[in-house]
């Protein structure tokens, strides 16, 4: 079993799809030579070439409406944006022509265009760079969302992503990707939308996904040596969400916190805690909890650390939640 | 044969554009037809203020990569090989006019009176942007490519309502410059932006500065045209220039504001230059071009070539040692005052979300600093 960084397992992966399928292209800035910002896509134009690994004009909603109409042409493009929040010149194109061109054509085309975003903070940057807008795209119906957080979901999850006939946007967690792990190329996960349950527990259950993980490993440690045992579940897919699985660990647990980078306000955590309300009221001892960014602009990199939920302000989370 | 239409009117194939030029890059002043006589007005005095700026900007610049290199700033975006075109526009411009930029017009911020420490604020990670835009006519850099060119021209638009446009007056009329790269001439944003400038006529001047590359990606994949030719379509008449002799920068910045403000409509102006440097710290230039073109291009450096033209007019060996100090003193006072710039305060996440008081924004930042206070008696303290 090979061990790779994150972004590295993202490369296996995607040349394997290309492998696989010569329909398969990528399509980005600086994806070409440079093998994009995180070199993600490194090597691949020297092996696949220029007409499979395309550099393109720097035009997010150009690369995403084109990429529609080779997808309607029967390719299977694969987008890179470059940084989160530089999608929303695509996001017209997103919303109004991926997400429901099946819909318009009542099944007559489906668009496998899978569009990778970097996400998330922590990496010290400026303005536009540390986002993470899941949530807003998980809002529109006809996109699949997913989010691996180790290299062996980030292998598998963007094959996946690759042959699914809908449009999916993965969403990769870009300050983790130097996080090294093993890769097992013959056993895939349990599928793209199953969420994780990463460790047992019996008191807490903390839901995370994506860039959070490893912090909220750090969370469970924490607890464990304060006497509190956290489950811990890793979303994995953010479109659809797999309610049952954290129904399943809220129904042993009675206590819930959702963490994430991205706003709490009508962030996932919202949705989720709405869900498991009404389908687990009777068994839960406290009101679900959210620790997650502010209702503000991202701040300036001196600043970032107070936005992103660390391991203190999830600990006290799962503390405030244990209180009630 | 259709094919044959299409190579008939494929301009690839024909020969390289006019391109205005008044300094050679050995320095030898050369005639430039109908700009020469807004190059007419410099004096000495002028020239050897633009080699000041020049250099002045080049150690602001340098200084900033070192910063970066040392930890003091998160990321810096080099202007390296670019200060002609920058200063040349920038010291065209009156004081009414109001300039868009992109994150690398230091430049022309220099010549707007913003302090380089006041731009490095936002490459340290202190804000996005610590300067009023109204004090300096000057509005914070933009970084999503090429929104800043539609905010110039409703900008512009706001001109004309007012009639601050082809009065006659010097001190009234007012262009609105929008800068933007070679890359960022794909956006929708900036085909919107030429579109409302020629609907409207709208007194803007596209100022656009082809340093060959966006990011890993030569001009080639962007366009198949000249990109001074960009805007004819929507009406937007355009001028190439050697972005790397600042005589000629300056003169067809001049006419070109001139014009601009006279209400002749939008104009674009393409300074042909180079980026010398990485295109910004996080970058690795060596996994995509070669040495040699850069170093082609090193042969054309406005500061050098400048600098000929100068001794050959008889400047005094001093003028250069002087400007040299000026400089080192330069450098030392930016880097002074980034090292020192107080950490900012947690509560500045929230004090600018909105205007008026957000009864959300005040809930979580109340709790927030609650929590954050709850470290302080204890003895770890918050990380
Ligand atoms: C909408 C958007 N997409 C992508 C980026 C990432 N990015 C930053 S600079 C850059 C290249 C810009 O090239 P150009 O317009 O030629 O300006 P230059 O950097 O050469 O000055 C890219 C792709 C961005 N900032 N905004
Ligand atoms: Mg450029």
């Amino acid at each position: 079993m090979p061990t790779l960084a994150l972004s590295k397992a993202i490369t296996a992966g995607l040349r394997k799809a290309m492998e696989d399928d010569d329909k398969v292209v990528l399509i980005g800035e600086d994806i070409g030579k440079l093998g994009g910002v995180f070199r993600v896509t490194e090597g691949l134009q020297k092996d696949f070439g220029q007409r499979r690994v395309i550099d393109a004009p720097l035009a997010e909603s150009g690369i995403v409406g084109t990429s529609i109409g080779m997808a309607i042409r029967g390719y299977r493009p694969v987008i890179e944006i470059q940084f989160d929040a530089f999608i929303y010149p695509a996001y017209d194109q997103i919303v109004t022509q991926l997400a429901k061109l099946h819909n318009r054509t009542r099944g007559h085309e489906s668009l496998p265009v899978v569009i990778r975003v970097p996400y998330g903070g922590g990496i010290g940057s400026p303005e536009h760079h540390s986002e993470s807008p899941e949530a807003v795209f998980a809002h529109h119906a006809g996109l699949r969302i997913i989010s691996p957080s180790t290299p062996h979901d980030a292998y598998w999850m963007i094959q996946e992503a690759i042959d699914s006939p809908d449009p999916v946007m993965f969403f990769e967690p870009k300050r983790r990707y130097w996080l090294r792990g093993e890769v097992d190329t013959d056993n895939r996960g349990p599928g793209p939308h199953t969420a994780q349950v990463v460790t047992e527990g019996t008191d807490v259950t903390l839901v995370a996904y994506g860039p959070l993980m490893p912090t909220a490993a750090d969370v469970v440690a924490a607890a464990a040596d304060e006497g509190t045992s956290v489950e811990l579940i890793d979303l994995r897919s953010l479109n659809p969400i797999d309610f049952d699985t954290i129904e399943a660990s809220v129904k042993k647990t009675g206590r819930l916190v959702v963490t994430h980078e991205a706003p709490v306000f009508l962030g996932l955590g919202a949705e989720i805690a709405a869900r498991i309300t009404e389908r687990s009221f009777y068994h839960l001892e406290a009101p679900v909890l959210r620790v997650g960014g502010f209702h503000t602009p991202y701040p300036g990199s001196k600043l970032e650390h107070h936005y992103l939920p660390d391991l203190d302000r999830i600990l006290d989370g799962v503390d405030r939640v244990l209180a009630y | 044969m259709t094919s044959n239409i299409a190579q008939a009117s494929d301009s690839r194939t024909s020969s390289e554009p006019r391109m205005i030029q008044m300094l050679t890059p050995d320095g030898e002043r050369i005639s430039s037809g109908e700009y020469d006589a807004f190059a007419a007005e410099l004096d000495d005095e002028d020239l050897r203020g633009f080699y000041k700026d020049m250099v002045l900007v080049r150690r602001v610049d340098a200084e900033g990569n070192a910063l970066q290199r040392q930890g003091q700033l998160g990321l810096w975006a080099p202007l390296l090989g670019q200060e002609a075109a920058q200063i040349g526009m920038g010291r065209a411009l009156r004081p009414q006019d109001f300039v868009f930029p992109t994150y690398r017009e230091h430049g022309v911020a220099w010549c707007r009176g913003v302090a380089p420490e006041t731009l490095l604020g936002l490459f340290r990670g202190q804000n996005h942007g610590g300067w009023d835009p109204q004090e300096h006519n000057f509005h914070t850099y933009t970084i999503v490519i090429g929104s800043q060119t539609l905010h110039a021209t409703g900008y512009a638009m706001g001109v004309g309502l007012d009639g601050e446009v082809g009065t006659g007056d010097p001190a009234r009329d007012t262009a609105t410059v929008a800068c933007f790269g070679d890359g960022a001439t794909s956006q929708g944003d900036v085909s919107e932006a030429l579109t409302f400038a020629g609907a409207f006529n709208a007194p803007v001047l596209f100022f656009c500065q082809n340093n060959q590359w966006a990011i890993s990606e030569p001009t080639s994949v962007q366009t198949r045209v000249p990109l001074f030719m960009r805007g004819q379509g929507f009406g937007v008449p355009g001028v190439r220039v050697d972005g790397n002799d600042i005589i000629a920068m300056y003169a067809v910045a001049r006419a070109s504001l001139d014009s601009v403000r006279a209400g002749h409509g939008p104009m674009l102006i393409e300074a042909f230059t180079y980026r010398m440097g990485a295109h910004t710290t996080a970058d690795d230039p060596t996994k995509y071009r070669d040495a040699a073109t850069t170093e082609a291009w090193a042969a054309k450096d406005p500061i050098t070539r400048l600098r000929a033209h100068l001794e050959s007019l008889g400047t005094p060996e001093e003028f250069f040692v002087e400007v040299d100090a000026e400089a080192d003193a330069l450098a030392a006072r930016i880097r002074e005052n980034c090292i020192s710039m107080a950490e900012p305060d947690p509560a500045e996440i929230f004090a600018y979300a909105y205007r008026e008081p957000h009864s959300l924004v005040e809930e979580e930042r109340a709790e927030y600093l609650d929590y954050l206070a709850s470290f302080e008696d204890s003895t770890e303290g918050a990380r």
